[in-house]
């Protein structure tokens, strides 16, 4: 692939909505004629499983790459990272971002937070955008923040190659690129899935969702961070960890609620208030217990209401002083039975 | 005949009326329809409630005509130009209707909260006993009025909302 050039993906809706594949058409045929653009269409980015020409091909792309589809953009991103399709995140004026935290700063005092665990891994120095399909109605603003977003591109291509030193490069046969049908692409059927995304930037490994999720959806990996581990296990509908999560990192991207889904964290709540407590609503906790306790019956298990994984798992432990029966145990231990 | 109340916030005034009932765990009036006997009652949001909200832009049902429902169950979903939030069931009963014209136009709600733009009826099996009447509710206003000034400012909102409407349209 050219190095002038962007790699524009449409990440096609889920199931077979006229309006969204009508969208989805007249962006293709406009971005097909576009200049500078390469452009792909893969089915939804929540359902490319593991070996899917959709999923190969993005992990083949190198360069900075466009993706639009119908989910938000936090979510869409860290699904791509879970793929391994990793870069720098980029942002467009059409997805403003709020103001998180602070904005309350004079009234409460400020807490010490346990930092992100952030991306992982090699992060390539180039740049994935997300559009939300849903944003705008008609294909043009896309056409023309795609237009934007390319000229963009090429400003920082060319601002990176000045600020570097000229180097001597071999000259040779450019790599040749992975030839995919598009055809194949478009049509491959892809099964419907769930399953929990977690924004690292904002997950700081507190392991409440590996506390509360009973379904072994969750685990940690060699470096004991937190990940997805079973996604298969999660219950689908089931968005009850995500109420759990004190960061608001687990995204379903498919659920109704945007805050769930995935939008921006403080465009849902901090804009808007949720008067839910006022009008009769309990607390998240709650309803997610409920959740699971449905999910739960539904495998002929037993419901554990909030007795179970509910308790941060991280609260400060008062330290205590060794008493009688401590000395006990300790004695037990040492007798090695 | 109790006499109507005023609740003020900041420039904002709600009025209470005293003819009516309230339940306190949701902000909505009461007021029975039909005859006596037919434990049949109307809801509508107080003018508290709208204050807080403002202008309707969305209301959503999640049940539909003749269901049952349990006190405090999710009933549906409204957003105003200050907020969202679920909709919770104020008594246990059937739901008898909708009112349709605040769900083609909810700025009915706003225009004419106590009358055009009430929000459905509930036939209950007997007359609800935690209903209120307004200076009973207009105390508890009072009372809380801290608390919820602390929650409108501080956005201390986790997430709370209804279930996934599954499949698009």
């Amino acid at each position: 692939m050219s190095r002038n050039r962007v790699t524009v993906v449409i990440s096609q809706a889920q199931g077979k909505n006229p309006l969204r594949r009508a969208l989805e058409e007249s962006l293709a045929a406009t971005l097909l004629m576009e200049p500078g653009v390469d452009l792909s269409i893969v089915p939804h980015l929540y359902d490319l499983e593991e070996g899917h020409t959709g999923r190969l091909f993005l992990n083949s792309v190198s360069g900075d790459m466009i993706v639009l589809g119908w989910l938000f953009p936090r979510a869409g991103f860290w699904l791509l990272d879970r793929m391994g399709v990793k870069g720098l995140e980029g942002s467009s004026p059409m997805h403003p971002v709020a103001e998180d935290d602070g904005e309350d700063a004079g009234e409460s005092e400020p807490q010490e937070k346990a930092p992100a665990i952030g991306q992982t891994g090699d992060i390539p120095d180039r740049t994935i955008t997300l559009l939300d399909l849903r944003a705008k109605p008609g294909y043009e603003p896309y056409l023309e923040e795609v237009r934007r977003l390319i000229g963009e591109a090429k400003v920082r291509r060319e601002a990176s190659t000045l600020a570097r030193p000229p180097v001597l490069v071999e000259l040779g046969l450019p790599k040749p690129a992975p030839v995919i049908d598009l055809t194949t692409l478009a049509t491959a059927p892809a099964a419907r899935r769930w399953y929990p995304v977690i924004d690292y930037s904002r997950c700081t490994n507190c392991m409440q969702c590996l506390d509360f999720c009973l379904f072994g959806v969750y685990g940690v990996d060699g470096g004991e961070r937190i990940l997805v581990e079973s996604q298969d296990n999660c219950k689908k509908g089931c968005p009850a960890c995500s109420r759990v999560c004190p960061e608001q990192a687990i995204m379903f991207p498919e659920y109704k609620t945007p805050a769930i889904a995935g939008a921006p964290v403080g465009v849902v709540t901090g804009l808007k208030i949720d008067l839910s407590k006022l009008f009769g609503g309990g607390d998240p906790s709650v309803t997610a217990a409920a959740e699971r306790d449905r999910e739960l019956v539904k495998d002929g298990r037993d419901a554990v209401g909030l007795t179970v994984g509910m308790a941060p798992r991280r609260a400060p432990r008062a330290p205590t002083v060794p008493d009688e029966l401590d000395g006990l145990v300790d004695a037990l231990d040492k007798l090695e039975i | 005949m109790i006499e109507d109340k005023l609740f003020e916030i900041g420039k904002h005034r709600a009025p209470l009326p005293g003819a009516l009932l309230y339940a306190t765990t949701n902000h909505v009036w009461v007021r029975q329809v039909g005859d006596a006997g037919s434990q049949i009652w109307q809801f509508g949001f107080t003018s508290y409630a709208l204050a807080l909200m403002r202008d309707i832009y969305f209301l959503d049902w999640s049940l539909s005509d003749g269901m049952a429902v349990d006190h405090l169950a999710l009933i549906g979903h409204i957003e105003t130009s200050k907020a969202e939030s679920d909709l919770y069931a104020p008594v246990s009963g059937i739901i008898l209707r909708f009112n349709t014209m605040a769900l083609t136009d909810p700025a009915i709600i706003n225009a004419d909260g106590y009358g055009a733009g009430w929000l459905y009826e509930i036939q209950c099996a007997t007359a609800p006993s935690h209903l209120v009447d307004v200076e009973v509710y207009l105390a508890h206003l009072h009372a809380t009025w801290a608390n919820t000034e602390r929650m409108i400012k501080g956005g201390m909102n986790r997430i709370v909302d209804e279930s996934p409407d599954g499949e698009e349209a």
